[in-house]
């Protein structure tokens, strides 16, 4: 094996860059003895900052392979970076306001989701399996932990125990699918990997074993149905802080997982896998919006409702083809941004000791204030589908690729599940609007805080009216690596 | 050229957003600046346009200049066609609204009485009202200088919401509310027609742009459609048929004309405006234009030919019963638009137009004048309660007689030529429905004559038979009412003597307006024509002339020599007298038949469709399916850590037995 050189590093650089200041974050952190811990606050976006300009710097449509080929930078890992990077700036925005709400400030908020973030960049960027688990396992660990920060919190607890424990099922999952890939194929090194499995017979046992397995894994981070069990527990049991960044920018991590195993290393299986997802996609709409339905919770419907996401986001995937997946990436960073507004809107409502997550605490938001009610009613009908917004388009976009692939029956399905899952959005809306408020605590929240969750909501409603960039950015992704590749 | 045509169009629009956008900061006087200036720009174009096509001999203008959507190989677009049609069309529209918006400015100077105290669609009625009528010569604009099917489509249904919003301006008034619903109403069932045609024009010709479905018109000729089982028909008539019926809900043609009397609702300038010069002849417009398609069709011809006959004589008659100043008016418009329509049916198209063009001219002046009347009576609208108002308000005399001479079509005023050109025609065609309409529209001559007087010297002359306070408040209306009188009243004289040679006989419109040689009544004419002169001796000759003649006389007999007379013979044939009253009973009839119909069906319909299964059986049946689902579903989520690992665990089983079972 070759030594590394400057090229393998230059590729890395920008994980090599975080790393070392999430640990000088961490140092920082440790040192200093403001209550407020803003200048954390202040390294750790900065780290984000610095990550982003040397995406930029460096984004092109090369693939270069590094470390011996356990590491590749290409237009999809470069892109998905930059969404991470701008979805976790946001997210440690909202995390701020949160904590400073409900004096909990603590330095290991930041630097634990630094680590995440990190976790997610190597996932990203992973073009081998020790590599996409060590990423899997580092964003994994600092999730458990931020799940579990409010110590004293029995809640808190339960669901960092029980996210932990079925998380550990799944990677044992994943790890053993990896080892009979591993067995069939005698390789790790996803190229080799997809290389091998061309050879191999399409039917052979170790290798749709191995893919179940594999796949199990995946669905379990990506929180489908039947792998899903964790999430509402753990969306309902973590702070919302925490919520808010769990459910939306891993999301993208988990898709670059999707690509890296299924896509790059096991792409010549797409016959079988596409099988598999189809059953994900299905029960994913049916049990989350379905049960969403039912909850009283905000934080349970919206773990629910990202469930039912995740089943429009796998018939992107599922359809095989480029457009598909650029529309499951589209899909994957429109949930991201609805996400986050929503659970902005939810913090903005919260109070010291108080979380205004059932759906009685919502009511009557629009005599409380009408601007943070017109975001809420933005998100809500974005989420449900409705033209003009973002979410729209999104939907839109995976539906035509299924459609394109024959698979009507199933496009179908999944508008037929949107309307059911269009109910309880709604309902939102109606009760913002036309409930009498409970509640009538004024709602505060701090100038910064106010400017980005109106941005967000600002962002789904004009790239809802003009969607070509976003989209095209996604089709772009995949249409170059084809070019290069091919 | 282009940046021409599109301020033509745009300038009215920004003048309509800014006034009513921006209300409370531009102010009243800034509303009206706003617009007038905007109108104005607009109408000097036009002039310049005009002069281009006419005198300079420009080529026909017709390109697209914005591509809206490309769906399944149809392309929509935006585009202008501009050749004499539409540049005539487009200085009536400009010119007319740029006068009835000046003299808005006097008829609405107090208006804040018509609102109740602090009600908020009374504070900038005033903007509002200047925004409209704005917002109306944009889009008739668009209507006109259309080159595509779609915009005239556009065209059509936004001067319909403009008239609809406009005759409904006094929304607190029941009356006018009633109006506006009615006049959009009837007209959905004209544009119903109107859209299905153009419908099929889609479907036959694969593309709705004039030029290339005027090229395959006659391709189209000769095939026909099974509307019902057995009954074959041409598809060019049935085509040109639909289109009509549009026609017939715009301008007004019996079955459809109901609501164009209660559009009076409406303030004045409006009435003169939308419902007499300009929005209400975009049947005619429409028609003259399509003229490639219909000259294909003698059925649709001869259909257009009995429909405007019966518009043309009967409404006038109703004319005669009316004591509403502006509802004598609205029945001439009706009769006037039926001459109109009776020439595009002999397929005297040019002479239609020009009749629509010269009608433009005096019916605004008339209705205008009736307005000023109006003003000064501090708004009284019935003329029982007038009479003698020469002597307050010569100005509004003299006009109001000039307007009146040039309906009746007295020689040398520009009635006259029009209304001569198009009974000429009529007595040339050779359909088999030309006899009732040449009867119908000369009878016709000897009514608008009498209706015309009547409202004349009742208005005017006489006894004053207005209250006391009203008479001592008397007097000529502002400037900015009398000068539009006179403006107007200039080419309700003039405009016949030059045009009439070129227009009605003449290769005016060549290009424009297409007549298949055996239909061509006023080429034929055209060859015994010989000049101005020629004509006024001709017409003193022939009848139409002397029945307008009669018909004043009669008038000055009834109303000023014996005035008792009228009640006598309103005593002697009371029925006929109430059944003109009813309006034939059209009212009446739509309002048991369709309208009672309509909501009978709907009750039904509510009752069992609505109440019983779409809101039973599917939307609360579904719901509450789901809701047992939901709840079902729920229970899977036990909280216990063991469940969640179990269904982990099953579900791989299942993956694994549902993939590698029946391969190894």
């Amino acid at each position: 094996m070759n030594l590394p050189g400057t090229q393998d590093y230059l590729a890395a650089l920008p994980e090599i860059v975080v790393a070392t200041l999430a640990c000088i974050v961490l140092l920082i952190d440790l040192w200093s003895n403001d209550r407020e811990r803003l200048l954390t606050w202040l390294a750790t976006q900065f780290t984000l900052l610095v990550g982003i300009v040397l995406i930029i710097v460096q984004l092109s449509t090369d693939v270069t392979y590094a470390f011996a080929g356990t590491y590749v930078k290409d237009i999809l890992s470069d892109v998905l970076k930059l969404f991470i990077f701008i979805g976790a700036g946001v997210a440690f925005l909202y995390m701020r306001e949160y904590l400073r709400i409900h004096n909990e400030m603590k330095g290991e908020y930041f630097t634990l989701g630094l680590f995440a973030v990190l976790g997610m960049m190597v996932l990203a960027s992973a073009s081998h399996m020790i590599t996409l688990y060590l990423g899997l396992e580092l964003l994994s660990l600092s999730l458990y932990a931020l799940v579990a920060m409010r110590r004293d919190s029995a809640q808190s607890a339960e669901a960092a125990m029980k996210y932990f424990m079925l998380g550990a099922i799944a990677s044992g999952m994943l790890l053993y699918g990896m080892s009979m890939i591993y067995g069939a194929t005698g390789s790790l090194d996803l190229r080799e990997v997809a290389d091998a499995v061309a050879q191999a017979r399409s039917d052979d046992l170790i290798l749709i074993f191995g893919l179940v397995f594999i796949v199990a894994g995946i669905a379990f981070k990506l929180g489908a149905v039947p792998f899903h069990m964790w999430a509402p527990d753990v969306y309902q049991g973590a702070p919302t802080a925490v919520t808010l960044f769990l459910a939306t920018v891993p999301k993208l991590a988990a898709f670059a997982m999707l690509m890296r195993l299924l896509v790059d290393g096991l792409g010549p299986l797409h016959d079988q896998w596409q099988g598999m997802l189809i059953i994900l996609a299905v029960l994913s709409m049916a049990i989350g919006n379905l049960v969403a339905i039912a909850q009283e919770n905000i934080r349970r419907m919206l773990a629910y409702s990202t469930i039912s996401h995740v089943g429009f986001l796998l018939l992107g995937v599922l359809s095989g083809t480029d457009q598909g997946y650029a529309a499951a990436l589209f899909y994957t960073v429109v949930y991201m941004i609805m996400g986050l507004g929503a659970f902005g809107v939810l913090v903005m409502l919260g109070r010291a000791g108080f979380e205004a997550d059932r759906l009685s605490d919502i009511k009557g938001l629009n005599q409380r204030s009408p601007w943070l009610a017109g975001v809420m009613l933005v998100m809500m009908f974005s989420m449900a589908g409705v033209p003009p917004f973002l979410g729209f388009w999104a939907k839109f976009a995976v539906l035509q690729e299924v459609v394109a692939v024959g698979l009507v029956w199933l496009a179908v399905a999944a508008v037929v599940f949107s309307i059911i899952g269009a109910f309880y959005y709604l309902r939102i809306v109606k009760l913002i609007y036309f409930d009498e408020a409970e509640e009538q605590a004024p709602i505060r929240g701090s100038s910064p805080m106010r400017v980005m969750v109106s941005s967000n909501g600002l962002v789904v409603l004009l790239f809802g009216l003009f969607p070509a960039p976003l989209l095209g950015i996604c089709i772009a992704v995949f249409t170059r690596i084809e070019l290069v590749i091919g | 050229m282009q940046a021409m045509l599109l301020t033509i169009v745009l300038a009215p629009l920004v003048g309509a957003i800014i006034a009513g956008l921006f209300a409370r900061q531009v102010g009243r006087a800034g509303a009206h600046w706003a617009t007038i200036i905007g109108v104005a720009i607009s109408a000097a174009l036009s002039l310049v346009v005009f002069k281009q096509q006419v005198f300079d001999g420009a080529p026909v203008w017709n390109e697209s200049v914005y591509t809206w959507m490309v769906i399944g190989g149809f392309t929509f677009e935006i585009g202008f066609l501009v050749d004499r049609l539409t540049a005539m069309m487009m200085v009536v529209v400009t010119s007319v609204s740029l006068m009835v918006h000046i003299y808005t400015i006097g008829y609405m100077r107090d208006e804040a009485h018509n609102w109740p105290k602090n009600s908020r669609a009374g504070r900038h009625a005033y903007q509002r009202f200047f925004a409209y009528i704005s917002l109306f010569t944009f889009s008739m604009l668009m209507l006109v200088m259309a080159n595509n099917f779609l915009q005239l489509f556009f065209g059509w249904e936004a001067v319909g919401l403009v008239s609809y919003l406009l005759i409904g301006f006094w929304l607190n008034r029941d009356t006018a509310v009633y109006a506006n619903l009615k006049a959009f109403l009837v007209n959905r069932v004209g544009d119903f027609g109107f859209l299905l045609g153009i419908g099929m024009i889609l479907f036959y010709f694969n593309t709705l742009d004039y030029a290339s479905v005027f090229a395959a018109a006659e391709r189209i000729d000769g095939l026909s459609i099974a509307l019902f089982p057995g009954f074959e028909w041409s598809v060019i008539t049935v085509i040109c048929i639909l289109l009509f019926i549009g026609a017939m809900g715009k301008s007004a043609q019996v079955p459809l004309h109901v609501w164009l009397p209660d559009s009076m609702e409406g303030p004045t300038p409006i009435s003169a405006l939308i419902h007499a010069a300009t929005m209400v002849t975009a049947g005619i417009f429409m028609v003259a234009r399509m003229s490639p398609l219909f000259e294909f069709s003698t059925a649709a011809l001869s259909f257009i030919l009995v429909i405007g006959a019966i518009t043309a004589l009967f409404m006038g008659f109703l004319g005669l019963v009316q004591n509403d100043i502006k509802r004598v008016v609205a029945y001439s418009t009706l009769s006037q638009l039926g001459y109109m329509t009776v020439a595009l049916g002999v397929s005297a198209y040019a002479a239609g137009v020009f009749h629509l063009m010269t009608h433009a001219f005096f019916k605004a002046l008339l209705f205008l004048a009736a307005g000023s009347v109006i003003i000064a009576m501090h708004h009284e609208q019935d003329m029982r309660k007038m009479g003698g108002l020469k002597k307050y308000l010569p100005i509004t005399y003299w006009t109001s007689l000039i307007g009146t001479l040039a309906l009746i079509g007295a020689p040398f005023f520009s009635g006259f030529f029009s209304k001569d050109a198009i009974i000429m025609a009529v007595g040339e065609s050779t359909l088999s429905a030309a006899g009732f309409a040449y009867i119908a529209v000369l009878l016709g001559v000897f009514v608008t004559a009498l209706y015309s007087f009547r409202l004349f010297f009742l208005v005017f002359h006489g006894k004053e038979r207005m209250d006391e306070q009203t008479r001592s408040h008397l007097h000529e209306s502002p400037a900015v009412v009398t000068v539009p009188l006179i403006l107007l009243a200039i080419p309700s004289v003039l405009i016949g003597l030059p045009l009439v040679g070129s227009m009605a006989f003449g290769d005016f419109f060549a290009g424009a307006i297409t007549v298949l040689p055996h239909n061509d009544v006023l080429g034929r004419l055209a060859q015994e024509y010989t000049g101005v002169i020629g004509m006024v001796i001709h017409g003193l000759v022939t009848p139409p002339v002397w029945l307008a003649a009669a018909g004043v006389v009669t008038a000055w007999y009834l109303y000023l020599h014996r005035p008792e007379l009228p009640e006598r013979i309103r005593q002697r044939f009371a029925g006929l007298h109430a059944f003109m009253v009813n309006k034939y009973g059209f009212d009446d009839f739509n309002e048991k038949v369709f309208a009672g119909g309509s909501r009978r069906l709907g009750d039904l319909l509510w009752r069992h469709g609505d109440v019983r299964v779409i809101d039973g059986w599917l939307v609360n049946g579904t719901a509450n399916t789901v809701g047992r689902l939901a709840q079902l579903a729920r229970r899977l989520q036990s909280g216990y850590l063991y469940h969640y690992a179990f269904a982990m665990v099953l579900g791989l089983l299942l993956m694994l037995i549902l993939f590698t079972t029946g391969r190894g």
